[in-house]
């Protein structure tokens, strides 16, 4: 009953993907190469395979001016480790109240969750600039971290793992046996919930490292610049003419975004997947 | 056996309290925060003060709807979103037509979807700046490709040229984000049943009458989530903008609403007010364009409901009257 695909449509199929290979790799792979060629060579020929041997050289340019790596890697690390930690046990606590227990307001709370996860952040952020502003919160990484506490999004995808992954026997023995309700939750839930939570934590990472709206108008001071921000600078005129400085910093930013991606790909395109149970 | 359960509902209400707490003091209160403002004189940076305007409330919002840079803005936003979104959603539903076919099997699928889902996960002003200089004048590798193959004798001046420079913001878009939407569409296809293709095929379909009949109409609440999603996160569409091209390119060609809201704010004169004002303005606009696709979501859903209990009814029924 199987019909056949002809040849040349499957050819077709794979001339696509092949395209769209290099198109997704080839604005990285030009950017590595170029990050270990002196600005002269780039202004002779902009694109190249073969690497040079002025890697040393760029990475002293790139830091003798304002672009710190190091620096905006650790605040980075820094803010994106906080609020992942604030997302993910937060929210797991958040989506517990909601599944294990029966309360009044259950429905509604899971209903205003529902309805805030649309808020977007940008439209708030003069409101909430000028009240950190006011409070000395400026230039302060827990104005950052913070706010993870509450990540409505979060909370449904928790929710949604609960409602079929947690056995409500497990919480009845554990009271059986004595033990507190945050007792519980802490040492008998939390562990059942850990795949749910990888997940949920390394969007949480990624979207936290990646931000730049938000530390960009609360963090003025130079020493306390994030990633995003450290690259914004090689946009800047100290920079215009030292291609293969950019081009180094550009590196520097992306590095260790390719390493967890490609040590957890298969765990990301998986949540990636899930995230269509939710229409 | 009553009185325990109810003993334990306190914990939901206790439990919830920091998401509460954080809701309210991060995200409620900047709301009203940013609410007020609109309605105030306040500007000027490090300016703490500021008075209502008593006698014109609405200024400041007619101030920026009758301003020609926020209706640029504004129509720059939705034109450059429509065109990464018509093409990566055209993409994302052929790839996922692909590689959840069951005519045929792509070799390497898994490599596929790793790689083009990479660029989502890299910082988008990375890949601005990276954008950038790829289209530099007069080097830049892009200028490199044009030059050596003779499709142009000089270096091309690409941002000069306000369609590029809005297309080039548009194509970061979809090259960032078709990879995410395929993703989500295979999974999609994934979950529909097999029995209705294996039916379809019986009744001698063709992989075109399966794709339209069965896969297009059963994706469609996922297709609408993707269209809101994408409508939201492109309504705010800030970094790429922000850094591609500076001063947002030849006559304010690549200004998006977040842009001018951050430069309303956050540059000049400090003009917090009229950045407030912006901001509510934006958020009615997504309030509103999330609101109608949260009813036509919701009917879909309850229309299915009903549907399968109908079904299950009819089982029922019939069960019971094979058993008699």
């Amino acid at each position: 009953m199987k019909k056949k695909v002809s040849k040349g449509f499957l050819a077709f199929v794979y001339v696509v993907c092949a395209i769209l290979t290099v198109l997704s790799i080839m604005p990285f792979l030009i950017m590595v190469v170029n990050a270990t060629r002196s600005t002269t060579q780039i202004q002779q020929h902009a694109i190249s395979v073969i690497p040079s041997t002025y890697l040393l050289k760029n990475f002293q340019i790139l830091t003798g001016k304002s672009f710190n790596p190091m620096r905006g890697f650790l605040n980075s690390l820094i803010i994106s480790t906080g609020a992942t930690a604030c997302t993910v046990y937060f929210s797991s606590l958040t989506a517990y109240a909601l599944v294990v227990y029966n309360w009044k307001l259950r429905q509604p709370f899971f209903t205003f969750i529902m309805a805030v996860m649309m808020i977007p952040s940008q439209v708030v952020s003069i409101g909430f600039y000028q009240f950190m502003y006011r409070i000395h919160m400026t230039n302060n990484f827990l104005a950052l971290i913070l706010p993870a506490v509450a990540a409505p999004t979060t909370v449904f995808f928790m929710r949604q793992f609960m409602l079929s992954s947690l056995p409500l026997e497990v919480v009845q023995s554990a009271r059986v046996d004595g033990s507190g309700e945050f007792h519980t939750f802490n040492h008998i839930v939390l562990p059942i919930l850990k795949p749910a939570i990888a997940t949920q934590a390394i969007f949480s990472f990624v979207n936290s490292w990646n931000n730049l709206f938000l530390p960009l108008i609360l963090l003025t001071r130079q020493e306390k610049y994030t990633m995003p921000i450290m690259v914004s600078l090689l946009k800047g005129d100290i920079y215009k003419t030292e291609y293969g400085a950019i081009y180094m910093g550009l590196t520097l930013t992306v590095l260790p975004l390719f390493v967890v991606y490609f040590l957890l790909s298969k765990y990301i395109i998986a949540g990636v997947a899930l995230g269509s149970v939710k229409g | 056996m009553k009185t325990k359960k109810l003993s334990y509902a306190r914990y939901g209400y206790i439990f919830s309290i920091p998401f509460v707490v954080a809701f309210c003091v991060f995200t409620l209160y900047p709301v009203i925060f940013t609410v007020a403002l609109g309605f105030t004189d306040f500007k000027g940076l490090g300016a703490t003060t500021f008075h209502f305007l008593a006698d014109d409330p609405f200024k400041n919002f007619r101030a920026i709807l009758t301003a020609p840079t926020f209706q640029t803005a504004l129509k720059n936003t939705f034109i450059m979103w429509g065109m990464n979104f018509l093409p990566q959603i055209l993409l994302a539903l052929v790839l996922a037509a692909w590689f959840s076919g069951t005519l045929f099997k792509v070799k390497g699928q898994g490599f596929f979807k790793v790689v083009f889902y990479m660029p989502n996960i890299i910082t988008a002003a990375t890949i601005a700046i990276l954008f950038g200089a790829l289209f530099g004048y007069p080097m830049g590798p892009m200028n490199d490709l044009v030059t050596s193959l003779g499709l142009a004798k000089d270096p091309i001046f690409f941002f000069q040229n306000k369609w590029v420079a809005k297309g080039v913001v548009a194509f970061i878009q979809f090259w960032m984000w078709y990879g995410y939407t395929m993703i989500i569409l295979i999974s999609g296809i994934l979950g529909m049943s097999p029995e209705w293709f294996e039916a379809a095929e019986l009744d001698g379909a063709t992989g075109w009458q399966k794709f339209f009949y069965i896969t297009l109409p059963n994706l469609r609440t996922i297709i609408i989530y993707t269209l809101v999603t994408s409508l939201i996160g492109g309504l705010q569409m800030f970094d790429i903008p922000k850094l591609l091209v500076l001063n947002s390119g030849p006559d304010n060609a690549t200004l998006t609403a977040s842009v001018f809201i951050y430069n309303q704010a956050f540059s000049g004169s400090y003009m917090y007010n009229r950045a407030s004002a912006a901001s509510m303005i934006m958020f009615a606009i997504i309030c509103v364009l999330s609101a109608i696709v949260f009813v036509l979501l919701q009917d879909k859903s309850e229309v299915q409901a009903r549907k399968e209990l109908k079904r299950a009814a009819k089982a029922a029924r019939k069960g019971r009257g094979i058993g008699a």
